[in-house]
């Protein structure tokens, strides 16, 4: 195939321990390390092994959101994608205006595939993919933790409640990746100075000629309700009682 | 006033438990009305469950040939087919809910609200971001139809002495042909469903083996409990991946949670926190997972849950 497309959003590092603002308006972002979403890492990862091995000739990185998006776009390309797109705003963006603003560049640039993640560990709201497929009309396989080509189908095993699903899709097709699809190579040195000279096109999200989404208002962010603290026991008997005592026994 | 459907979740002859619980969010909404869709090859098993569901005063059955594994692209254009006049429509936050109302909602041109944990209104929801970290509060437009997936964990399932109508529905859309099942590879277990039982025994990284994860078997099968697992443990192959629990794999909400061997990353108490009462035992007194359970015992896991397997009636 020619192309695949590959998105990867900005988030709060996996690692962060996430706390809401003091106003309940957001969350504390400040001087916080910022990241490609895991998922999406995934998503890349799986892209450029199908290029590697000769099944692709281009990957191209796709994000959207603020200028600061650059660095896991740059970070994108010194794992080894080609070129990158930033599609830029400094607004939020909902989930449906990311699908619409995906399908915009996919019909520019027809790719076979779009690997995204399942979900993002920001919102986890897992659900662009399944919207651009929509709107597409094309095929998603989410939650994929194997996928292998063939021709113009990909047969995809996916994670789901009861254990694992094939499905087998037409490209072009969206596919969303869960955690063990692969593991994502660590970036070298040598590549972040390659990743400097590779191509990274901006196209300002207001000039998609996308229509508005209606958007869903964020009212307030609260912290979850704590646990109280419990008891510790000493011994397996002491579990015992204390588990009787609750009646659980 | 509210006008609800619950597109049911089933494997093709029962309907998922976990229905009971979105009916149960769905009759939070003041004043509403609720109706359920059965996508199916074969509805009446499936759809006479549904039409038993308290507060349930429609069910819907569409009999299709492609409907026998159920497929989003393929019964998301049904469901835009029978959305008028619908207020809200609800999934459940499983592997179908997931895979389906997002492809829904992008097809009637709305946003989606996913993991929906309480009803504040009609139109506001509170849902779970940041593994958990954060509960946001959300408002949806009252002039659209509001697509949401039901965080089933955080509701009891509505009870089931109704009998609702069933209606069966043709549907003349287009359907794609494009997406295809093969097969489905199930794991086969005597063990109650990890999702509805009572009581959860967890094994983590710590157990180390394939081998020793017969350690968390025997101490479930005593308690009649079902078993889980964290991300680390189904990663190293211990066990497979429907047992994992957490922000990327199941959300439960046990009497009894009994965690081995596990240290509490907050991924996985994002899949926990609705539990009853969480026991950890562990060997390191400074893992997380003591600062949110209920009971905890400091020690060897190795020697500890046998002695209470054996302590166990």
């Amino acid at each position: 195939m020619e192309k695949i497309l590959v998105g990867l959003k900005r988030v709060v590092d996996y690692n962060v321990r996430v706390r809401v603002n003091s106003d309940g308006s957001g969350v504390e972002t400040a001087g916080v390390k910022m990241s490609i979403n895991p998922f999406d890492e995934i998503a890349l990862e799986e892209a450029l092994r199908i290029k590697e091995r000769g099944d692709a000739k281009e990957v191209i990185v796709i994000s959207i959101g603020s200028s600061d998006c650059q660095q896991q776009l740059r970070t994108g390309l010194a794992m080894g994608a080609d070129r990158a797109i930033l599609v830029a705003t400094d607004d939020a963006t909902d989930s449906l205006t990311r699908a619409r603003a995906l399908l915009e560049i996919v019909n520019r640039e027809s790719p076979e595939l779009v690997i995204l993640g399942k979900q993002a560990i920001d919102d986890d709201n897992n659900q662009t993919g399944q919207m651009l497929a929509a709107l597409w009309d094309r095929p998603q396989a989410t939650s994929a933790s194997t996928i292998e080509l063939s021709g113009n189908t990909a047969r995809v095993i996916r994670e789901v409640d009861v254990g694992l699903e094939t499905i087998e899709v037409d490209l072009p097709a969206v596919l969303t990746v869960d955690l063990r699809l692969n593991e994502p190579r660590y970036v070298k040195l040598p590549d972040i100075m390659k990743a400097k000279k590779k191509p990274l096109d901006e196209v300002a999200l207001g000039d998609l000629g996308l229509t508005a989404a209606p958007a869903i208002t964020e009212v307030l962010f609260e912290p979850p309700a704590e646990r109280e603290k419990g008891v510790m026991v000493d011994d397996v008997p002491g579990l015992v009682a204390a588990l009787n005592e609750k009646g659980l026994l | 006033m509210s006008k609800i459907l619950i597109i049911a979740d089933h494997d093709g002859v029962a309907l998922n438990g976990a229905i009971a619980k979105a009916v149960a969010c769905a009759a939070s909404i003041d004043g509403a009305q609720i109706e359920i869709a059965v996508f199916a090859e074969s509805t009446a098993a499936i759809a006479a469950e549904a039409a038993a569901l308290d507060s349930v005063t429609r069910v819907i059955a569409i009999e299709n040939i492609a409907n026998k594994h159920l497929i989003a692209a393929v019964v998301a254009p049904q469901v835009v087919a029978i959305s008028d006049g619908y207020s809200h429509i609800f999934g459940l936050s499983s592997s179908f809910g997931k895979d389906l109302m997002p492809r829904v909602a992008a097809l009637l041109g709305v946003n989606q609200i996913s993991d929906i944990m309480t009803v504040e209104s009609p139109h506001v929801f509170k849902r779970p971001i940041y593994a958990g970290n954060a509960v946001l509060t959300v408002e949806a437009p009252t002039d659209q139809v509001v697509i949401a997936t039901v965080r089933t964990a955080s509701y009891r399932a509505a009870g089931a002495n109704n009998s609702a109508p069933i209606e069966v529905v043709d549907i003349a859309a287009d359907l794609p042909s494009h997406t295809r099942f093969v097969e489905l590879q199930a794991g086969s277990s005597d063990r109650p469903d990890l999702q509805s039982a009572s009581s959860v025994v967890s094994g983590g990284r710590a157990l180390a083996s394939t081998e020793n994860f017969d350690l968390i078997y025997a101490l479930a099968d005593k308690l009649g409990a079902a078993v889980g697992a964290t991300r680390a443990a189904v990663d190293a192959g211990y066990i497979a991946n429907e047992f994992q629990i957490g922000q990327t794999g199941k959300i439960i909400a046990p009497d009894l949670y009994i965690a081995i061997g596990i240290s509490g990353a907050i991924q996985h108490l994002t899949g926990i926190k609705d539990a009853g009462t969480i026991v950890a035992i562990n060997k390191d007194a400074e893992a997380p997972i003591f600062e949110v359970a209920d009971i905890g015992l400091v020690g060897d896991l190795f020697s500890i849950v046998p002695e209470l397997t054996d302590a166990l009636a």
